[in-house]
């Protein structure tokens, strides 16, 4: 590396050391490989909430994070979902394969659908990407022969995974699966959002107009980053085929777009975590009052939001963040005292 | 190239809005470690000709050559990079982050690695460390923890200045960086344009007139995009012609 200074650098910031905090880290992984062991029959709810969770992270690179307004990210979810499926009938039903194939295709389409609308912003670019998800929607029910129309894609067979682990009746598998495919986006997300990449596209979320007087190039760098998070829904969309076995016109529908949405703002954005919150929340409101009567979960739900967006900026992460601050603030007084 | 050539060097640049011609065969040379100021009524089209050059607005005619390179069809990101900076007369930074980080971004910029999304950590810190030389340069070196939105408007303008140096430029489009200051205190805006290396040629655009005749070596003088004439101060102050469209009122 060459030396970026020739004038004597100033106070040097030091490197971030470890910190008991960073434990803390560790909390959701430990969580869900817990409830993997006491929460038999709820393997295949787990399985849901955490592809939920992926999804809910890939919008949060996205919309939280480059500030890329979308309200179709549902596109890159069902193209995945499509695709896995698809590969796995007509060409290799070797579950790694699929799921790469379907992330790398529903990548392209992001890069592609990219380049095209996000020279705009603002309502322009919501009503562009919606338009793009009603697009693929419109193919999808149209080419019955490739994905079953509104009869949705069955007859899915997937091989064990590593030709090792059969994809058993209690889910187990899948659950396992999916949280190993989780957590390696998880820290994919978490290094770029950190990123000097990162960085620059929260500089550009904040203030386009600055990062050009800087020399950033805005419009590749959000390109990058909207491939990158279609990318990822497309993994997302890919694991619900797979551990599902069949994909169906929802997932590319509008109301998919929005329920992640809502499970982002939940939970909060520009923090990855809020994604875990927000989509555990609502799926497990939608499995608990939704036993009781299918109006209360929406209703609980709206509720939820509704206090949420009022009154706690953050969303739920938000408020976490609250308590901890207020309870460590106290500390330090005490301590000065 | 010998030294002698100016560093920038601009030929009948021409720009119109509709019907009204905001830039009227505009020429202006710039010489390497320059202090130029720039000079006009309001409406004049002084930032029109700063977003001209920086390639914020596409010009309709001219050519603007960077150390012998014709960057007229370049874009504003390309000419960063041949090191045509400037600065706003309206503060235009990163609000939530902190002031560190505001130039942290465009040190990594520059340095290319803002592509970078993995294995950052040690890169990232030398833009940091970089950055807070840069604010220290700038005198506000101990506000680099703090978030831009809950710093006072004198240092955010300083901080402003501090990412166009940040980008190690050639040339420095200053666009009035004492817009708001009180002109009691513009006195910190002069040192802070004092400090700058000697070596970057710097247009400063101003309207605090004691700022521009303290600060410039040669003004400029625009009026309806043209330039109406271009000397040293004492001359300028004197000239009865810049008098009558622009100084006359304040009586300089």
């Amino acid at each position: 590396m060459t030396p970026i200074t020739q004038n004597p650098p100033a106070a040097a910031v030091p490197a971030q050391s470890f910190k008991p905090s960073m434990l803390w880290h560790a909390l959701p992984w430990a969580l869900a490989i817990g409830i993997y062991f006491i929460a038999d029959g709820y393997h295949g709810l787990g399985t849901n909430i955490m592809i939920w969770i992926l999804f809910a992270v890939s919008l949060d690179l996205a919309l939280g994070y480059g500030g890329i307004i979308t309200l179709g990210h549902a596109a890159f979810f069902g193209a995945g979902a499509y695709c896995a499926g698809i590969f796995a009938i007509h060409v290799n039903n070797d579950p790694l394969l699929g799921l790469l194939v379907a992330t790398l295709f529903a990548g392209l389409l992001g890069f592609i659908t990219g380049m095209l609308i996000l020279h705009t912003r603002g309502e322009t670019l919501l009503m562009l990407t919606l338009a793009i998800a009603a697009i693929l929607y419109e193919a999808a029910n149209h080419a019955r022969w490739l994905t079953g129309g509104d009869d949705g894609l069955s007859g899915i067979r997937v091989a064990p995974v590593l030709g090792l682990f059969r994809f058993d009746l209690w889910g187990k598998t899948a659950y396992l699966y999916t949280l190993s495919v989780l957590f390696v986006w998880f820290v994919i997300a978490f290094f770029v959002v950190r990123s000097p990449f990162g960085r620059s596209l929260d500089g550009i979320r904040q203030n386009a107009k600055r990062m050009r007087a800087i020399g950033t190039p805005v419009w590749w760098r959000l390109v990058a980053m909207y491939a990158l998070s279609a990318a990822m829904a497309g993994t997302a969309g890919a694991l619900m085929a797979q551990t599902t076995r069949i994909v169906g016109l929802s997932s590319l529908e509008l109301l998919t777009s929005g329920v992640v949405a809502v499970m982002l703002v939940l939970g909060g954005e520009r923090r990855l975590y809020g994604a875990f919150i927000g989509a555990t929340i609502y799926v497990i409101v939608q499995d608990l009052a939704g036993a009781i009567s299918p109006f209360i979960w929406m209703f609980v739900i709206g509720f939820l939001l509704i206090i949420i967006v009022l009154f706690f900026e953050g969303g739920l992460m938000g408020i976490i963040d609250d308590v901890v601050n207020r309870l460590k603030g106290r500390g330090r007084k005490d301590q000065r005292s | 190239m010998s030294e002698a050539d100016p560093i920038l060097k601009v030929r009948g640049l021409c720009k119109n809005f509709g019907a009204l011609a905001v830039t009227q065969q505009v020429d202006l040379d710039l010489a390497r470690g320059a202090r130029l100021g720039l000079i006009g009524p309001n409406g004049a089209g002084k930032t029109t000709l700063v977003n001209l050059l920086t390639g914020m607005l596409s010009s309709d005619a001219g050519t603007i050559v960077v150390d012998g390179q014709n960057l007229e069809q370049a874009k504003p990101e390309t000419r960063v990079r041949h090191g045509l900076v400037r600065t706003h007369q309206i503060n235009t930074l990163l609000m939530e982050s902190s002031a560190r980080d505001n130039v942290a971004v465009a040190v990594a910029e520059r340095e290319n690695f803002a592509w970078r999304m993995l294995r950052f950590g040690r890169q990232w810190r030398a833009c940091q460390t970089e950055a807070q030389h840069y604010l220290e340069e700038m005198g506000i070196g101990h506000v680099g923890d703090r978030r831009v939105s809950q710093m006072p408007y004198g240092e955010q303008r300083l901080l402003e200045i501090a990412i166009g140096l940040s980008l190690k430029p050639r040339i420095l489009l200053l666009d009035e960086p004492a817009a708001g200051i009180p002109s009691t205190e513009a006195h910190v805006i002069h040192d802070a344009l004092e400090r700058l290396p000697r070596d970057i040629a710097i247009l400063l655009i101003e309207h605090d007139m004691d700022l521009v005749f303290k600060f410039a070596k040669e003004i400029v003088v625009l009026v309806t995009g043209r330039v109406l004439t271009r000397d040293v101060p004492a001359n300028i102050s004197a000239n009865a012609e810049v008098r009558s469209v622009y100084l006359g009122r304040s009586a300089v």
